[in-house]
């Protein structure tokens, strides 16, 4: 078996979440060394929906809600620091983020989750508003008849995904940091102080180890004393060819990439034991997206793809580091790239400082290890 | 650029941006607009880039341009047929309202 000379740090998984820790490492004046899977391995980061999303999310978690918020308002400066670091713009836009219903039962559930959270918050709640639908129409005259409301949130926004995913990558490496794909870590082992990760393609000793595998984590995690349970949750969405401007805005169910191409979603199944698509699926997202948008009706659609989503049983992420393996940490979450900023400060910041915890303490996996009665 | 090996049976007659051509009756649109010297048949949605039939097979989307007034359709797939109205494009295509 190849053994490769020894790191300091490795990083074990190459997406959204692995680059911007990576990235935040490597600012830091660490060389950190990502090892990533092969180009089938199932990946969140090359299906997903490109928003920087705070409406709606943390009912139930106002920790969860501040985090997101935190990131949503770190994106700008964020966004600059790519730029520099890898000469690419990711095309950030939050001018506002639509959620649009399409029958007052959507409008009542929907806004009463955002009310929730507000009310959670108290003045740290983000603003919102509740529009019917002449109100809607004057902000985005392209809507159809059937849009009943909306909820409007001005912080939300989206990149291009594509982009954010390229910029993490040069800019980790123009960091410091060291790519290496084709290296699915099958086994970690710890020993002396540090760890040995495993795979077919050979060895390679780490003095620390950051998880950041996606669903990957689940196997990988209870060999350096973790926990990253994960439950199965498949995507799917819809392509169209690039359209002239109709959508300034977001939403988390439909928006107009910065090159004009639509983006419809967001399907979410329990079954995850395929990742093909389903026709089934699709006519629903784009019957939604017709009703919701008129104009669409006779846009060609070009492409479809699904994805297997990167959910915890209660859907937030995990941030923990290992007490029985000092030096390994696991750090997961559906929303790489809201919190990519965070991923890449905070949470960098606190791997390279060899914190005990990485986040705040709710965020640990082991909130999940309840014995079950 | 392009010269057609085999004299044409029959012709028909296209109009590209409202010019008419004269075009082999079994040719596909593509192969009409290259016979016609028509290299670019559009500018590409991101770049503002010339572009022009290259597959020639319906694989590349290179070749879009509008056909009886519909936007994006390839051009190497239709074939051509007389009286046909065939329009070259520029930047992303339009969307108009059809309200349901």
């Amino acid at each position: 078996m190849r053994t490769l000379p020894d790191q300091e740090i490795v990083v074990v998984g190459g997406g959204l979440v692995g680059a911007a820790v990576a990235w935040g490492l490597a600012r830091k004046g660490l060389a950190p060394l990502v090892l990533d899977g092969e180009d089938l391995s199932h990946r969140a980061s090359r299906a997903n929906f490109a928003l920087v999303w705070v409406q709606g999310k943390g009912v139930g978690a106002p920790h969860y809600s501040r985090w997101t918020i935190g990131a949503a308002r770190l994106w700008p400066a964020f966004a600059a620091a790519l730029l520099e670091t890898s000469s690419i713009d990711v095309a950030l836009r939050q001018r506002g983020g639509f959620t649009f219903a399409l029958a007052e039962s959507e409008m009542a559930m929907w806004s009463g989750e955002v009310e929730a959270v507000a009310e959670a918050l108290g003045e740290d709640a983000p603003d919102h508003v509740l529009l019917d639908h002449a109100r809607t129409a004057r902000m985005v005259p392209a809507i159809g008849r059937d849009v009943v409301g909306s909820i409007y949130s001005p912080l939300d926004g989206d990149v291009n995904s594509l982009r954010l995913f390229h910029a993490l990558h040069v800019g980790m490496v123009n960091l410091g940091a060291d790519y290496r794909p084709h290296s699915d870590v099958s086994e970690i082992v710890p020993k002396a102080g540090g760890f040995l990760l495993k795979g077919a393609w050979g060895q390679i000793f780490a003095g620390r180890v950051v998880l950041a595998a996606g669903n990957g984590n689940t196997r990988l995690a209870p060999m350096v004393g973790l926990s990253a349970p994960t439950v199965e949750s498949k995507g799917q969405i819809l392509v169209t060819e690039k359209c002239e401007p109709f959508f300034p805005f977001t939403s988390a169910t439909l928006r107009q990439a910065d090159e004009g191409g639509v983006m419809i979603g967001d399907s979410q199944e329990a079954d995850a034991s395929s990742i093909a698509t389903s026709q089934d699926i699709s006519t629903v997202l784009a019957s939604r997206a017709v009703r919701t948008f008129p104009l669409l009706a006779n846009v060609n659609v070009l492409r479809g793809w699904a994805g297997f989503r990167v959910k915890t049983p209660d859907g937030l992420p995990i941030y923990d580091a290992s007490s029985i393996h000092p030096g390994a940490c696991v750090v997961m979450c559906h929303s790489g790239v809201t919190l990519a900023p965070l991923h890449a400060h905070l949470i960098a910041d606190a791997i390279a400082d060899g914190n005990a915890t990485l986040a705040d303490d709710r965020f640990s996996g082991g909130r999940f290890n309840v014995p079950q009665s | 650029m392009f010269r057609s090996l085999e004299t044409a049976k029959e012709r028909v007659s296209i109009l590209v941006d409202g010019k008419a051509f004269e075009a082999d009756a079994n040719a596909s649109v593509a192969a009409a607009l290259l016979s016609a010297g028509l290299s670019a048949v559009r500018r590409s949605v991101v770049g503002a880039k010339p572009r022009g039939p290259y597959c020639l097979m319906g694989v590349c989307f290179e070749c879009l341009v509008t056909i009886d007034g519909v936007q994006n359709r390839q051009a190497c797939m239709v074939p051509v047929r007389q009286g046909m109205a065939v329009n070259t494009q520029s930047g992303a295509r339009t969307v108009e309202d059809c309200a349901l």
